[in-house]
């Protein structure tokens, strides 16, 4: 891959310089997520696994840390889902398209997607964790027959947060997929379940030894579906999660992002359960 | 020639010729204490110091440190710092010395940091041998860092009328050469270096109440310790003790823009794991909240964690983060309580 070697060869003579990368597709998705679509100065391709991150420039705004929601299938161009949650956000969400951003990038270790071929897969998304997730999804999707029976378990608030519908639709036909909302009131045409995402591991059919769980969500999340995925005896290195920490730097010094004596931004931000096991009591999303 | 010999009296001549070889940082008197400061004038040069206010890391790791020139519109970046300077440290215990070489180990670790590479290239270190404590805070005995182990380009030691100058590398040894006060260390000499060490002996012992590998063993068992929450409730987050520590270097990016609001630099800075908001995130949930988690984590910073990963130890010793603390948290009773824990 030449493209990557390019990367590489940026990141070594100034890792802390970003790329000039152009929005070429912005649209809220909801009242508070906004969709970029981002092509890098001369069409690079970002050569990313799905599950890493990329940390955004905007010169005044300083950086932050984004997970890509695209597959490296999609050849050209990456995309971003942003939640608009501070002054940097506030600022990213302001860009149309034609603005130009800084990017640096892609950092940290993604899903273990070569380890994850033939294995039947449950993919559980809470919340915002459907952005990094739709990389590794959209990843199956082009290659779908290297996995096998592919399930997904979406939760969120309200179904008005539901990102990616459309999408959703083309995954379904493809793949097993259970909604979950936790709904305070739920409308009348809401066909979905309601309660905690948790209240749907119980049911899921899989063979436990051939099959990956991948989580992402909020960090109050994990605990109680990694418990849940325990139960169904699947075995803690089978169990995939994406944690979200205060990545500054991307290369492993500033510290913002350490669990421990272990950098995220390197180390992570994609760990299985059995990594998880080691730490001693930093790890919020380790359940007990 | 491996040592040298300089007489006292030809000190300063010496300093004169080094400060024309490049800038040259030493240590002064600071209102009763010490600080690293650019030498204009050699006389004021201290050698006699306890550990000064700021280690020299405020010259290899600058406190606030450009790492990038930008432009808005049209979209611009480039090299902050297009050149690095020559520079001499002078005088630096062998302590702030392992600092260093800590130091080093960050940030030569794929992906390398080319700000301080750059800056730790020019640099040429000369270091002094302590031969007596410099005050009870210190706990370079049991960190092994009171002796030099290299690091450094010459190493002085004060022998008497003399300093005897280890030379440990090409660029100490062009520093030493071709100057008529500056001769080849005689067996006299190296006898007299060899008494001063068998006498060193004799004043510096452990000052931790076990040796290193019980000390790790103590860490690795109390990460739930009580000794952290009373830590904890005697401190006040202000971050004093990272920043006076040899081998603390997190840091915070900050953007700086110019009047016109489209030219601007962006700024490394350092940043303290004390700080209540180092480690949050944007969801608001936050890793480290008390100050008791935060303290633990400095100290396993130091005794723990690097010593996993690099089979080395992040304190050296000099005792700075216990003499500036501000609610007198000390880094041999913290220690110590720990190692009593265990054996209790």
């Amino acid at each position: 891959m030449i493209d990557r070697e390019i990367l590489l060869e940026k990141m070594k003579t100034s890792p802390y310089k970003p790329m000039k990368a152009k929005i070429i597709k912005a649209q809220m998705l909801t009242d508070k997520e906004k969709f970029f679509r981002i092509e890098l100065e001369g069409k690079i391709n970002l050569s990313h696994q799905p599950g890493q991150f990329v940390m955004v420039s905007i010169f005044g705004y300083e950086e932050a840390p984004i997970s890509i929601s695209s597959s490296p299938t999609d050849k050209g161009y990456f995309d971003l889902t942003v939640r608009n949650v501070g002054v940097f956000t506030d600022k990213l969400h302001q860009l149309k398209e034609g603005d130009t951003v800084g990017i640096r990038g892609p950092f940290g270790k993604g899903f273990p997607i070569d380890n994850m071929f033939g294995y039947d897969l449950v993919i559980v998304a809470g919340g915002l964790g459907i952005v990094p997730l739709r990389s590794l999804i959209r990843y199956i999707m082009a290659n779908r027959n290297d996995f096998g029976n592919v399930q997904m378990l979406l939760g969120c608030k309200t179904p008005k947060e539901l990102l990616f519908k459309e999408e959703t639709k083309e995954w379904m036909r493809r793949a097993e997929i259970k909604f979950n909302c936790t709904v305070d009131r739920a409308n009348p045409d809401w066909k979905g379940n309601v309660g905690l995402i948790t209240t749907l591991i119980p049911g899921i059919d899989i063979n436990p030894s051939r099959t990956y769980a991948v989580v992402v969500g909020p960090p109050i999340m994990y605990k109680f579906v990694i418990v849940k995925l325990l139960e169904k005896n699947i075995p803690d290195h089978q169990i995939i999660v994406s944690l979200e920490r205060r990545m500054r730097c991307g290369l492993g010094k500033c510290g913002h992002c350490q669990i421990e004596g272990m950098y995220v931004c390197q180390s992570g931000p994609v760990f299985n359960y059995a990594q998880l096991g080691n730490f001693k009591g930093e790890c919020h999303e380790k359940a007990i | 020639m491996k040592y040298a010999v300089i007489n006292k009296e030809d000190l300063n001549k010496w300093l004169e010729h080094l400060k024309k070889k490049a800038r040259l940082y030493a240590p002064k008197e600071k209102e009763n204490l010490f600080v690293f400061r650019p030498v204009k004038d050699v006389s004021k040069i201290c050698l006699e110091y306890i550990p000064t206010i700021l280690p020299p890391k405020k010259y290899y790791f600058p406190q606030k440190e450009k790492l990038l020139k930008f432009q808005v519109n049209p979209f611009k970046t480039a090299k902050a710092i297009e050149e690095f300077e020559e520079f001499i440290l002078f005088g630096v215990h062998t302590c702030d010395i392992a600092g260093i070489q800590c130091m080093d180990v960050i940030f030569r670790e794929s992906p390398e940091d080319p700000n301080y590479l750059n800056r730790k290239e020019k640099m040429t270190i000369i270091g002094i041998e302590c031969l007596k404590y410099c005050d009870e805070h210190a706990n370079c005995t049991s960190m092994a860092t009171h002796v030099p182990r290299g690091g450094y380009d010459l190493m002085m030691v004060d022998i008497d009328k003399v300093f005897i100058i280890h030379i440990n590398s090409e660029k100490g040894e062009k520093l030493v050469t071709g100057l008529s006060y500056i001769k080849e260390a005689k067996d006299e000499d190296m006898f007299r270096l060899d008494r001063a060490r068998e006498e060193k002996k004799k004043i510096f012992k452990e000052e931790l109440a076990a040796p290193l590998p019980k000390v790790y063993d103590a860490f690795d068992k109390s990460f739930g310790s009580q000794v952290w929450k009373d830590v904890g409730k005697k401190c006040v987050a202000c971050g004093n003790c990272t920043a006076v520590c040899p081998t603390c270097y997190c840091f915070d990016t900050a953007d700086d823009m110019e009047l016109s609001l489209n030219d601007g630099i962006r700024y490394r800075i350092w940043n303290s794991c004390q700080m209540d908001d180092f480690a949050k995130v944007a969801g608001g949930e936050d890793f480290r909240k008390g100050r008791d988690s935060r303290q633990r984590h400095r100290y396993y910073r130091k005794f723990k964690y690097p010593v996993d990963k690099f089979n080395r130890y992040f304190c050296v010793g000099c005792g700075r983060c216990t003499r500036t603390c501000m609610a007198d948290i000390s880094l041999k009773e913290t220690v110590n309580s720990l190692i009593a824990g265990q054996s209790a």
